[in-house]
């Protein structure tokens, strides 16, 4: 298990106090206390780990997030911030001495603008409601994690989410305008606007990704981008991993991106299809979904040129989709990828390394290496065209020895990764899961430069502490 | 004043120099080959610590859309090698030698550490992203003479605080940066545009707006006056809202076909070639049209799009003039280099929102003035925190960016 600081016996003692003094900022039902309605918090998207905070608040205006913080702070009290509690790294991972400030009421969308491509939306907006607020006028918001029927942008800002479709459109940092924040000590701050690239520090790019280090995000302005005429769906597979790895270098290498270029192993597509009853070609070791967009010319142009290459690599199976239910057939398996990998095994860990494109197939074959030596099945499933992985490695959580074994491997693969010139998490940030792992990719002197600037926004560390950086000895 | 020029042959040799200068608490000017010079305000040092022996390319991987160069490299070299693979640097960095009346290229090429301590973008950044956008690991030395590295060479990374994104930008005031790598992308196939004669620049925006926010995928957007559409030959006469595509052949072609019939509305669109496109397109990028004159300075403003016509307005009023590019988000002008213009500018963009940097200007002025907007207190406080948490005694390209900063 992971090492947590030691509550701080001063801010539990004034426990009530500090409690009293929330209720007085924030409408009653938004400070939560009781034990059992603290239970809801004690975890999130990496729900091995578990800890009541000492209290909950839900604050509904920019106004009480900066009193609340405000106050906090007077207590030199934890803060731990929270959209939807997805985090796949346990970045909303309260402390017993910690206060929780949940974002979840603030979900207004405050404004869209087609004519200048932005919205701006409070920080408890989930992903895919900035989305459906603009679908039917054609525009959308880009980033597209796999949680983004839950995750608030809030979050999204804090982790700088990606998702299948950012080989062409980018990461969250890529798709913002502005952000209204508060600091540790209850300062409101416009960063940005509505207008690109603030002149003097990129406050907005260090803010982006900081996984709630540096303040809290009550407000986002994202760009938004009016969708292309189309898009639509192939599949392919192949012989082996190297095989499908080959391909992916020759499509980009021929100057096409496509929108999304997401890579299956076998005991995904497996899963996969067992789940979704997608089609999907059994027999294959490996298999890409590839998506591209523009008018239906432009797109059986471009499929044709990816089929071309894609039949240059001996594939087993070759399907270009017809229309959008045959490309939404395709997409089921995928999307439906963390439910069908829980249903071959319940518990399973996913993890979130970035390797060199060209570095894939060896990579695979280690992993497959480690899963035969740790006993421990794992599927892979990433974002091929930028080299971001998602192992999903299988264990029994009522097996304190499977859940450690798990672990172990997943550091394993992490280092791995960083050795072959990666790193430890494409998208799903540090939280506390890779924080002791930290070592692994930075100098102590770069750490201590990070921590630096960490303490220029957050003197007190009062701010989501005992992630991202590994705790210093005590 | 600079008196004298170190130039390390090498990361460690910039480590050193910075140690040392530390130890002494003496401010150093941080230059490539001094193209930018004259940007900003002018750091006082006795001693300018040059990177331009840090050369060369250490990794290009054009399957796997990455570069890296060490931060001496100058563009050009860069630029030539992305070409050979028909790849090119998606920020579109501009060449701003002659709108900064610096030495010729020939010269003082922009090394790229210096296009990424800037953070330049050219017009194509109003759809694919800014050189901060692309920067996915950096090697810097900081103020304390210590090396630290951010990002990688991997596309999807967020590893720890963005110090990349900290850096880019930043002029050399919080790290000198020794090597960068960026994305890189194909380069497009084909390039066209087109052209409306005669729009205001309201008229002109609107026109720009509804190109972007069609699924044509635009990767430009701009409306030049008469004034500076003349000086660009395929331009000719009338002010001139221009859109690009750039794409496979084809799709240039059906695209642009689909965006003269969806602006009818703004007028007949006449289309430019690949070799028309890319000429206005340069020329649009270095913001050639605008003519520097003794004593004028130049100013570089990002507002909302829809904003743009107002802040030029207002700046004309001042006695400025200027043209759109970002779809009417990004505002180059120039005018007389003296304090009441310049104020004049900032309170237009302050009442319309957005951003301004005084680019260039002459001595007294820049010497005097803010050339970047100041910071509301809180800001400003932390400004200075995150500068002592990379630079403690403040040596590197002391008040570059902020009096006393």
């Amino acid at each position: 298990m992971i090492r947590l600081p030691e509550p701080k016996a001063d801010v539990l003692a004034k426990r009530d106090e500090i409690i009293a003094g929330l209720r007085e900022l924030v409408p009653a039902s938004g400070v939560i206390a009781e034990p059992l309605r603290l239970r809801p918090y004690e975890t999130d998207g990496l729900s091995a780990y578990r800890q009541p905070p000492m209290a909950v608040v839900l604050p509904e205006t920019t106004e009480q997030l900066a009193a609340v913080l405000k106050l906090l702070h007077r207590y030199g009290a934890r803060v731990i911030p929270r959209g939807a509690g997805t985090s796949l790294s346990g970045g909303a991972l309260p402390l017993a001495d910690a206060v929780v400030v949940g974002m979840m009421r603030m979900n207004r969308i405050l404004e869209i603008d087609f004519a200048d491509r932005l919205a701006v939306v409070q920080a408890g907006v989930t992903n895919l409601g900035i989305t459906a607020a603009m679908q039917a006028d054609g525009f959308f918001y880009a980033p597209d994690p796999s949680s983004q029927l839950a995750c608030m942008i809030g979050g999204n800002v804090g982790m700088n989410s990606g998702g299948a479709h950012c080989l062409k459109y980018g990461v969250t940092a890529n798709n913002l305008l502005g952000l209204k924040i508060v600091t540790i000590e209850g300062d409101i701050l416009d960063i940005g606007g509505a207008h690109l690239d603030a002149a003097g520090y990129d406050w907005l790019g260090l803010l982006t990704g900081s996984e709630g280090q540096l303040a809290m995000v009550s407000e986002v302005t994202v760009r938004i981008l009016r969708a292309a005429e189309g898009q639509r769906a192939m599949l392919a597979a192949f012989r082996s991993n190297e095989i499908a790895g080959a391909c992916v270098d020759r499509i980009i290498g021929s100057g096409i991106i496509p929108v999304a270029l997401e890579f299956m192993d076998r005991p995904a597509i497996h899963a996969c299809e067992a789940f979704a009853h997608a089609n999907y070609p059994l027999d294959a070791e490996a298999m890409l979904i590839i998506e591209v967009e523009g008018s239906v010319a432009e797109q059986d142009a471009l499929l044709d040129r990816i089929r071309a290459i894609c039949a240059e690599f001996d594939p087993i199976s070759l399907k270009v989709s017809q229309s959008a239910e045959e490309s939404a057939a395709i997409w089921k398996g995928r999307k439906g990828a963390f439910g069908a990998v829980g249903r071959v095994s319940p518990d399973y860990l996913c993890m979130d390394g970035t390797i060199p494109t060209s570095r894939l197939a060896d990579v695979l074959a280690k992993i497959g290496e480690m899963s035969e030596s740790y006993g421990l099945k794992v599927a892979n499933i990433f974002h091929a065209g930028d080299g971001n992985l998602h192992p999903l490695i299988m264990f029994d959580a009522n097996d304190p020895e499977s859940f450690h074994k798990a672990e172990q491997f997943g550091a394993d693969i992490l280092t791995l990764c960083v050795e072959v010139g990666g790193c430890l998490t494409g998208e799903h940030g540090v939280g506390v899961e890779k924080r002791d792992l930290m070592h692994v990719q930075f100098t102590e002197t770069e750490l201590t430069q990070q921590r630096l600037v960490k303490s220029a926004f957050d003197p007190g560390w009062l701010l989501n502490p005992a992630k991202v950086f590994p705790l210093l000895a005590a | 004043m600079t008196l004298g020029s170190l130039a390390p042959a090498d990361e460690a040799g910039v480590a050193t120099v910075i140690a040392e200068a530390a130890d002494r608490r003496e401010p150093l000017s941080i230059a490539g080959f001094g193209s930018k010079d004259g940007m900003l305000r002018p750091v006082q040092s006795a001693r300018t610590l040059s990177t331009r022996n840090l050369t060369g390319i250490t990794l290009y991987s054009p399957r796997e859309l990455i570069l890296s160069a060490r931060a001496g490299t100058p563009l050009a070299e860069i630029e030539a090698a992305l070409a050979e693979h028909n790849q090119h640097l998606i920020a579109e960095p501009p060449d701003l030698s002659a709108l900064l009346g610096g030495p010729a290229l020939s010269s003082a090429p922009q090394s790229w550490g210096g296009v990424v301590a800037t953070n330049l973008s050219g017009p194509r950044r109003v759809a694919w992203g800014a050189m901060r956008d692309h920067v996915m690991g950096i090697r810097a030395v900081n103020g304390r003479g210590e090396v630290i590295r951010s990002g990688g060479r991997v596309l999807k990374n967020v590893t720890g605080l963005d110090l990349c994104k900290l850096l880019t930008g930043s002029h050399g005031t919080l790290g000198v940066l020794t090597e960068i790598t960026v994305k890189v992308l194909p380069a497009p196939e084909s390039t066209g545009s087109l052209v409306i004669r005669g729009l205001d620049p309201v008229r002109g925006v609107a026109a720009l707006s509804a190109a972007m926010g069609s699924p044509y995928g635009v990767s430009g957007a701009a409306w030049l006056p008469a004034w500076a559409a003349a000086e660009i030959p395929a331009l000719g006469e009338g002010s001139a809202t221009v859109i690009r595509m750039e794409e496979f052949a084809p799709s240039v072609l059906y695209r642009l076909g689909r965006l003269t019939e969806d602006l009818a509305a703004f007028g007949s669109a006449e289309p430019l070639d690949d070799a028309a496109s890319r000429a206005v397109w340069h020329a649009i990028r270095d913001v050639t049209p605008i003519r520097v004159a003794a004593g004028e300075a130049v100013w570089l403003v990002s507002t909302r799009p829809s904003r743009g016509p107002q802040v030029l307005a207002a700046a004309e009023a001042a006695g400025a003039r200027g043209f759109l590019d970002w779809s009417g988000g990004r505002v180059w002008l120039a005018g007389p280099g003296v304090e009441g213009t310049h104020a004049a500018i900032a309170a237009a963009v302050r009442a319309q929102g957005g951003t301004w940097t005084l680019m260039r200007a002459p001595e007294p002025l820049r010497a005097a003035a803010d050339v970047v907007p100041p910071e509301p207190a809180a800001l400003a406080a932390i400004t200075r925190r995150v500068k002592g948490a990379l630079d403690p005694v403040g040596i590197l390209n002391p008040g570059r960016l902020y009096a006393g900063l």
